[in-house]
């Protein structure tokens, strides 16, 4: 491989690097919120554009840099999600600073540090790569969870995610260390066993048992799902619509290229496991959102549910992995357009408040009261259930053929259960954003036009994408299929 | 292209209603009025100008989604055009019964009902499996916002039961469509989602069972058949006038819709299986019906639950698979949407002048306003299957197709229309007719508005009662289509 090409297929790494590093030392000099955030802003942009340039470095397949890193057409398109969910964050960050926070700056460093982290993983395809991407994630939001320095339950929530996370981590360090004592590499495409021995078999197994529990806490999975209703409910909202997003989405796309790289799914303990998993997070994530009644907590919950349903799309990649990526990538993009978009409408109507929008009754009657943000978290709530005219329907379509696909008729059960109970909650945040506001209920005004106009946006897209979503699909499907599946 | 171009002027005047409401409150209503009548117009335009050479009145084909295999296939036959007539004429009927009746946001309210109707004329003219579950799904959510936001008392309840009942019957839909369209994939490697391919798939006949259960399940939701009733009396009751008129003069035609255009033409062979089983679901739909509809005090309560009795006679009639019990079901799903509509506009003409829906507290309403007393008579007659007026011919051809295939599930049909008299006939005595209750204030009789929808509706029925065959001949070339086994 050139050096050249390696250079260009890299280069939105080195460009958002590079971003990263003036943002840091333009904070050293002076600390202005403005310069910080435009040129936060500025970089990730020039990032999402550096990568039509660096496309053409692709050929056809891919381009691997030393055994760490293999950057596809796949890993690009998870790159720019990533890169537009952070923009976003971004966006809606920079008013919920201006308002709510003393200094500034370091978020928007944490902010790059973490997108960076989450670039690395979907190109990562060695057990080295992965811990690096991950961590330069997980670092990144243990601090952004606990930014407010003032408030308690920030701070709580982010000792939460540091303890939790890092044993999360832990149990994924071991288990890489027992596939290695298997297979004596580190490289996912040769983790199995190399000899076939009885004994290289159980270090595979033992090995891949940690792996899966560490990754399932990081995708927060029933049962490694406890922190994230805590975190999620203590977290400013904001860093709450990251981490729900970006971080689980590059999770998930180093999961999915560890399992085609290193055909884990061949083996059936793997599977059922992963089967079991999914089944129980998808209907006890949605029961257990049945009983909020804080807002944020059922989106944590529902989220629980939401990674459930993803990893029909991890399963089938054993049989059918172009479907199974096209599943996930498209999945994820509805996931990321109506999460954010929720957790977006609680941080901007947040924003001129002391504490945080708690309950749902909360948003009694937001349509009327605001009804830009409660036009935008309606559609966000019909897009999650997975209704028609938005994309949730789309996504929730894939994976009906996904499973259909692959004759996962156990998993289609559960979902269709879990889809069941989810319209119940889902509807109610609606009923209470239409009903009739309470007479007292203050009206929302001073809202930042900024922060509505991301929302629209938001809201916008859910709504084009759910009635035509071709050229999404299209652009998907070309690009699965330019990456050699 | 027609269909199109209806169901985006549907959606337009939608978006135009719900601005206007800035102008002037009643600007809205005037919209959604004007709209329906260009609307029905433009049907009967249509009509007139007779179907094409192959029978059909428009046909639409553009691709949506080829990865998928997917069509924006919308073609209008006889069916779909008397169903889409009847959509937009109670369109009118719909607007006019809640013109005085919604006191807040005139124009979201408006904006939902275009937006139920478009749905419902692109539910009734997809012929694409997707495009269809697509419309079946977007109609849901104007009608929920319609009871949710203008219900009566307990609408929190009655609409999340609603949309709960419909979106989980309406996933094993789509959990069968995706199953289908994958099947027909794996045997020809077509992947394709259009209904005249997928009607010819070629299915064993375990799979066809199951599939056929899917799409079973959900219309039999949306009729609604027995034991999956339960939402309706609820929906109904708490939906605010318009959205009554609306839920059983046309959403329930979907899901018998649905049973003749996809189950049947679709599975045939296992719903020919199951024919013992949908008969007598729509029996014990017509007498349950009927007879809980006896036991209600509840004016819009027991319009409600008659309307399940009469749903069963489409069940009766589709399943006897005969050409005349197809037809009686066709004419009645006409017949009984020109009927409820106007007794749930009067249960709702009765609650905006009593407050009230308690027939007990009614009584003798004849003597203070005749006309409404009139109109109630008539409609009540219709609904009992009076000759001359047309449930009587729909519900006269079912039990003759019923009856070539079981005499005794027939006989017992039947009686379902003794039990209609009883509680027809009751309901007119405990409202209109005996001593009149001293505690009701005046009320004001029907004026010119309220005169003038129910004097059309009349026409219509009558219409259908003495001249059938205008119908009959229209869908007499479907037949053969719909109940026999593809050839």
């Amino acid at each position: 491989m050139k050096l050249a090409t390696m250079f260009q297929a890299g280069l939105p790494y080195l460009v958002l690097t590079g971003g990263l590093l003036v943002v840091m030392i333009g904070v050293a000099i002076k600390r202005t919120h403005a310069v910080a955030a435009v040129l936060t802003i500025a970089t990730l942009i020039a990032t999402t554009l550096s990568h039509i340039v660096a496309y053409s470095a692709l050929g056809d397949g891919a381009v691997q840099i030393d055994s760490m890193f293999k950057i596809d057409g796949i890993a690009y398109l998870f790159n720019i999600l990533f890169l537009l969910a952070a923009l976003v964050v971004a966006f809606l960050g920079s008013e919920f600073l201006n308002r709510r926070i003393r200094f500034k700056e370091e978020f928007y460093l944490l902010l790059l540090c973490a997108t960076l982290g989450s670039l690395v993983l979907p190109a990562a395809v060695h057990f080295a790569s992965l811990i690096l991407g991950l961590e330069i994630v997980g670092i990144s939001l243990y601090a952004m969870i606990a930014y407010p320095e003032k408030a308690r339950p920030p701070l709580e929530a982010g000792l939460k995610y540091l303890v939790l996370s890092g044993v999360g981590s832990t149990a994924l360090l071991f288990g890489m260390a027992m596939i290695y004592a298997g297979s004596g590499s580190m490289e996912f495409a040769n983790s199995l066993p190399s000899d076939g021995s009885m004994e290289g078999q159980y270090f595979y197994l033992i090995g891949n048992a940690f792996f899966w529990s560490g990754i399932a806490f990081k995708l927060s999975l029933v049962p490694f799902h406890i922190w994230t209703p805590d975190v999620y409910h203590g977290a400013p909202s904001i860093v709450t619509g990251f981490l729900a997003t970006v971080s689980k989405g590059a999770v998930f796309a180093v999961v999915f290229r560890y399992a085609i790289e290193g055909n884990v799914l061949d083996s059936g303990n793997v599977q059922f496991a992963l089967s079991v998993i999914a089944c129980i997070s998808m209907v006890i994530g949605n029961l257990l959102a049945l009983l909020q009644t804080n807002l944020k907590r059922l989106l944590a919950y529902s989220s629980i549910a939401h990674m459930g349903y993803l990893l029909i799309a991890l399963l089938v990649v054993e049989s059918n992995s172009a479907l199974g990526y096209e599943t996930v990538i498209l999945y994820l993009v509805g996931y990321f357009l109506m999460t954010l978009a929720a957790f977006g409408v609680v941080s901007v109507l947040s924003m001129n408040q002391e504490q945080e929008l708690e309950t749902i009754d909360s948003i009694g009657g937001l349509l009327w009261r605001q009804p830009i943000a409660g036009a935008v978290l309606i559609v966000s709530a019909i897009s999650l259930a997975g209704i028609p005219l938005t994309i949730g329907f789309f996504a929730k379509y894939y994976l009906f053929y996904a499973g259909i696909d692959g004759g996962m008729w156990t998993l289609i059960g559960a979902l269709v259960v879990g889809s069941a109970i989810g319209i119940y909650y889902y509807l109610r945040i609606v009923f209470t954003a239409i009903k009739r506001p309470l007479d007292d209920a203050e009206a929302m005004t001073g809202l930042p036009w900024t922060g509505l106009g991301i929302l629209v946006v938001l809201g916008l897209c859910i709504l084009a994408l759910g009635i035509y979503p071709t050229n999404l699909i299209d652009l998907i499907q070309n690009v699965v299929q330019a990456s050699g599946f | 292209m027609s269909v199109m171009l209806l169901i985006l002027l549907l959606l337009g005047a939608g978006v135009v209603a719900w601005v206007s409401e800035r102008v002037n409150t009643t600007l809205p209503n005037w919209i959604a009025l004007i709209t329906f009548i260009a609307a029905t117009l433009w049907v009967l335009v249509i009509w007139f100008n007779g179907p094409d050479t192959s029978g059909l009145y428009a046909d639409l084909n553009r691709e949506w989604i080829p990865r998928f295999g997917i069509y924006l296939h919308l073609r209008v036959d006889a069916l779909s055009l008397m169903l889409i007539g009847l959509t937009t004429f109670l369109g009118i009927v719909a607007v006019v019964s809640s013109w005085t009746e919604t006191k807040t946001r005139h124009g979201f309210f408006q904006f939902n009902i275009l937006w139920v109707m478009a749905g419902v004329v692109g539910v009734f003219s997809a012929f694409d499996l997707f495009l269809f579950f697509f419309f079946w799904e977007v109609m849901l959510i104007p009608m929920y916002f319609l009871i949710a936001i203008w219900g009566h008392e307990d609408k929190e309840y009655a609409s999340m039961k609603f949309f709960l009942f419909t979106q989980i019957s309406g996933l094993l839909m789509l959990v069968a469509i995706v199953a289908l369209v994958w099947i027909n994939y794996d045997i020809s490697g077509v992947l394709t989602f259009d209904y005249d391919v997928l009607k010819k798939a070629n299915l064993d006949i375990a799979t066809a069972r199951l599939l056929m259960l899917g799409f079973f399940i959900a219309f039999m939701t949306k009729l609604p058949s027995v034991p999956v009733h339960t939402w309706l009396p609820d929906a109904h009751t708490q939906a605010p006038t318009a959205g009554s008129v609306i839920l059983a003069g046309i959403l329930l035609k979907t899901g018998a819709y649905g049973i003749i255009r996809f189950v049947v033409p679709m599975f045939n062979e296992a719903s020919r299986e199951f024919w013992i089983w949908g008969m007598s679901l729509g029996v014990v739909s017509i007498l349950y019906g009927g007879y809980l509809a006896y036991s209600q005090t509840d004016f819009k309560r027991l319009v409600a639950y008659s309307s399940i009795a009469h749903m069963g006679f489409i069940l009766v009639g589709v399943y006897s698979f005969s050409k005349l019990g197809t037809q009686g079901a066709i004419i009645t799903m006409i017949a009984h949407g020109f009927s409820t509509a106007a007794l749930f506009m009067m249960a709702g003409a009765l609650q905006e002048r009593l407050h009230t829906r308690e027939m007990s507290k009614m009584g003798g309403l004849w003597v203070r306003a005749p006309r409404m007393g009139a109109v109630t008579m008539f409609f009540v007659v219709a609904s009992v299957g009076m000759p001359g007026l047309g449930n009587f011919i729909g519900e006269f051809l079912v039990l003759i197709g019923a009856f070539q295939k079981s005499v005794v599930l027939t006989v017992f049909a039947a009686i379902g229309i003794v039990v209609a008299a009883v509680y027809g006939l009751s309901l007119m005595q405990r409202s209109f007719q005996g001593v009149p209750n001293p505690d009701v204030p005046k009320v004001h009789d029907f004026a010119f508005r309220e005169m003038s929808v129910m004097v059309l509706l009349m026409i219509a029925l009558i219409w259908v009662g003495i001249y059938p065959q205008s119908l009959l001949q229209m869908t007499a070339p479907l037949l053969s289509g719909l109940i026999e086994l593809p050839s």
